[in-house]
């Protein structure tokens, strides 16, 4: 009796090759952003800067983990006629509590993500992800599921953020403890040198502050992504 | 004047889909042909036409310190927000099957995925963040779904005719979309004079 018990609590958080294959899929062969187009309208525009995306990528982790969890743990009880409102309480309430807490933790970047953090709640991975996996899946495996989701979701919107701010603004991470000018004239590279010897030409390319190159930037990785994993290219 | 000055802006200037990326989700997995283009289109502008004044409704009188119960309740918002614009949602889907069952199934799921287009309640949350009245709010509800239907138009047209052209095949579909959609934003970025720093939001 004690002996099956026991197993069963070890089959509950158990991470083998499916688990892994949870978490990894989201990142290339399955990307929320690249292949199943999920999720673009919160995440464009607040990559003009790495630290917001950061944070924005670290806020969807979170409600896209937990509330994968909440609703893989309700599955049970949620009425099939009433499940997407049931879905878009639990995450409204999810999405809440990161808004209070980012609020309260860091003001300047609260104020520039504005109404990009209550637009997680209308961000289609989340949904997406309920309606395919979490209603028909154990918690556990859920809450993998919502993590990749996330982290492939935030891979991308990292990605965009360092290509727009290192040539558009010539430095990376504006506005965190750790902020580094890289390239352009006043570039502080590592070392506190004004004059950059190496990329003191560059003069900052203004069109990757403009939301129009975000598009541009994910355009190119799709085609980047499709070259190399051809069972992705579009047929149609 | 200001209701019009409102609705051309949110159409046209800080238009919801090429300025914000509001919506993206829907626009570009239904362009691929103008036909249903343009009735997620009118359903959009419905549906933002309806739920902004509602919405502000809500926030003004309910959620508000001054409103009606005179508590701060404005953590709710989000909760309350999404539940009229999900309600709102059912309501078009119900009367678009009624009148017009071809547009319907023609949709198909996308008409309830109307709920979760960030460009409707991003509408709602632009509109208590810049602190429209009632008059500007209907504008911008109204402006921003024209926007919407303008740019939702315009790539579906776009889209139908570059499927007969020679695009690498890894940028066929999805890359095209991205990168036209690019090109549009920069096209409707000369209709106020370029001015980047209204269009990012960190400006």
């Amino acid at each position: 009796m004690a002996e099956t018990a026991v197993k069963e609590k070890e089959s509950v958080f158990q991470f083998g090759k499916k688990e892994r294959k949870l978490l990894t899929d989201p990142l290339n062969d399955n990307n929320p952003i690249t292949v199943q187009v999920l999720g673009i309208c919160s995440a464009l525009a607040v990559t003009s800067l790495v630290y917001p995306s950061l944070v924005m990528a670290i806020a969807v982790i979170f409600v896209t983990a937990f509330s994968s969890l909440f609703t893989s743990l309700l599955r049970n009880y949620i009425p099939k006629s009433v499940r997407m409102i049931v879905q878009l309480v639990i995450i409204a309430s999810l999405v809440t509590v990161v808004e209070l807490t980012l609020k309260y933790l860091n003001y300047p970047v609260y104020k520039q993500l504005s109404v990009y953090i209550g637009l997680i709640i209308t961000n289609c991975i989340v949904m997406g992800r309920l309606e395919a996996f979490s209603m028909a899946n154990k918690p556990w495996r859920s809450f993998l599921d919502g993590v990749g989701n996330g982290l492939g979701y935030g891979v991308i919107l990292v990605a965009v953020g360092v290509v727009r701010e290192l040539f558009g603004k010539g430095s990376l991470f504006a506005g965190s403890p750790i902020e580094l000018k890289i390239i352009g004239p006043t570039a502080d590279y590592l070392v506190n040198t004004t004059d950059s010897m190496l990329f003191g030409w560059y003069a900052n390319n203004n069109l990757m502050v403009l939301p129009a190159s975000a598009m541009f930037i994910i355009g190119i990785m799709i085609w980047i992504q499709r070259s190399y994993n051809t069972k992705l290219v579009d047929v149609s | 004047m200001e209701f019009l000055n409102t609705f051309l802006k949110a159409a046209f200037i800080e238009n919801l889909v090429l300025a914000y990326f509001l919506g993206m989700c829907s626009y570009l997995a239904v362009s691929k042909s103008v036909q249903t283009a343009f009735g997620l289109g009118l359903a959009v502008i419905f549906v933002l036409g309806i739920t902004m004044p509602i919405n502000w409704l809500i926030s003004e009188y309910l959620l508000s310190e001054s409103g009606l119960l005179g508590v701060d309740l404005t953590f709710l918002r989000f909760i309350l927000f999404i539940a009229v614009i999900a309600s709102m949602v059912q309501l078009v889907e119900m009367v678009v099957e009624k009148y017009s069952p071809s547009l319907y199934s023609a949709l198909g799921i996308f008409l309830p995925l109307i709920t979760v287009n960030c460009a409707i309640l991003g509408g709602s949350l632009f509109m208590v963040s810049r602190e429209y009245n009632l008059s500007n709010a209907v504008a911008f509800g109204l402006g921003g779904g024209f926007g919407w239907f303008l740019a939702i138009i315009a790539i579906a047209a776009i889209r139908e005719k570059i499927r007969y052209s020679n695009v690498p095949p890894a940028l066929r579909g999805l890359g095209m979309a991205f990168i036209l959609t690019g090109l549009m934003g920069i096209a409707f970025m000369s209709l106020m004079g370029i001015d980047p720093a209204a269009f990012t939001t960190n400006g």
